[in-house]
């Protein structure tokens, strides 16, 4: 299905937008670990925008079916690494990174 | 026309709103832009026509790992100051990478044309629309062709859920249980110890 103004690369282009916010979300906040995170979502969401565009310009739908897979992984993802980060936290009382030294060499 | 707008409308939302998620002050306003963001991507989806993805990110993403997200927020009792101060070291570094990065995958995304031979070889082609809506076609083949993954990824979600209870369980030494291993396994020795006493004599 094709919109009328609207092309595939439009689309595109908007999804590489919004992975690079995620990526110069990381850059920016370094030493803070949630907002780290939340740009890793952010990244995964641009990415699933660009399955879901090419599944529908392209007639395929096995971009919707991966797209519903990194949902999962990422789901999956912020679960674990806010897991680690409350069990981290309960010993520290910090999420600044350059304190999770304990493993360090 | 109608539909640009639309279009226009929300990939401004979700990148304004992207955008903020990075660079909030207090880590509440970024998962609520994040929050936005989610859904506003939803809408793009609906938009698309691909409504039962839109409709599990605002279940999964909005109602699952963001209300994850803002639960750990409010719990901790994050101090701001030292971890702000410096954003604004690495912003020109980030800014550069990130301004290559974009002229990158613009330059990619713009030229992209899709060829003939691709909308001929298509691995699970989209019925129409009018007969077979977008949720029963994706039933359709989530479960016969691509059966092998979405069991995998119900591992994944197993093994995730193990993890994070195994990362955050504590045991609670408030309260006293019988432990009945540890009452089995004692051993006479551990518990009584004879003495000989003198007569007239104490222990």
């Amino acid at each position: 299905m094709t919109l009328l103004d609207i092309s595939m690369n439009h689309f595109l282009i908007l999804s590489a937008i919004v992975f690079t916010i995620g990526v110069f979300g990381v850059f920016l906040n370094r030493r803070n670990v949630i907002i780290i995170l939340m740009s890793i979502e952010l990244m995964l969401l641009a990415v699933q925008i660009n399955f879901v565009t090419f599944s529908v310009y392209l007639n395929d739908l096995t971009g919707q079916v991966f797209s519903m897979f990194i949902l999962t992984v990422a789901a999956a993802e912020a679960a674990i690494g806010l897991g680690i980060l409350i069990a981290f936290f309960r010993n520290k009382e910090s999420i600044d990174v350059n304190d999770m030294k304990a493993m360090k060499g | 026309m109608i539909e640009a707008i639309y279009f226009y409308i929300f990939a401004a939302v979700l990148v304004i709103s992207a955008m903020m998620a990075v660079s909030a002050r207090s880590p509440m306003t970024s998962v609520l832009f994040l929050i936005l963001a989610f859904f506003n991507t939803a809408c793009l989806f609906i938009m698309l026509g691909a409504e039962f993805v839109g409709m599990i990110m605002a279940i999964v993403y909005v109602g699952a790992v963001s209300v994850l997200f803002l639960f750990i927020v409010m719990m901790m009792d994050i101090r701001l100051k030292k971890l702000r101060a410096n954003m604004i070291k690495h912003l020109p570094l980030g800014g550069f990478v990130g301004l290559v990065l974009l002229s990158e995958l613009i330059m990619i995304f713009k030229k992209w044309n899709i060829s003939p031979e691709a909308l001929k070889s298509v691995a699970s082609p989209m019925p129409d629309t009018a007969v077979v809506s977008n949720t029963q076609a994706i039933g359709a083949i989530l479960y016969t062709q691509y059966v092998y993954p979405f069991q995998i990824a119900g591992l994944i979600l197993l093994v995730a859920m193990i993890g994070a209870i195994t990362l955050t369980l504590r045991s609670n030494k408030k309260f006293k249980k019988q432990d009945v291993s540890k009452q089995l396994n004692t051993k006479v020795e551990d518990v009584i110890k004879i003495k000989k006493v003198k007569t007239g004599e104490g222990i």
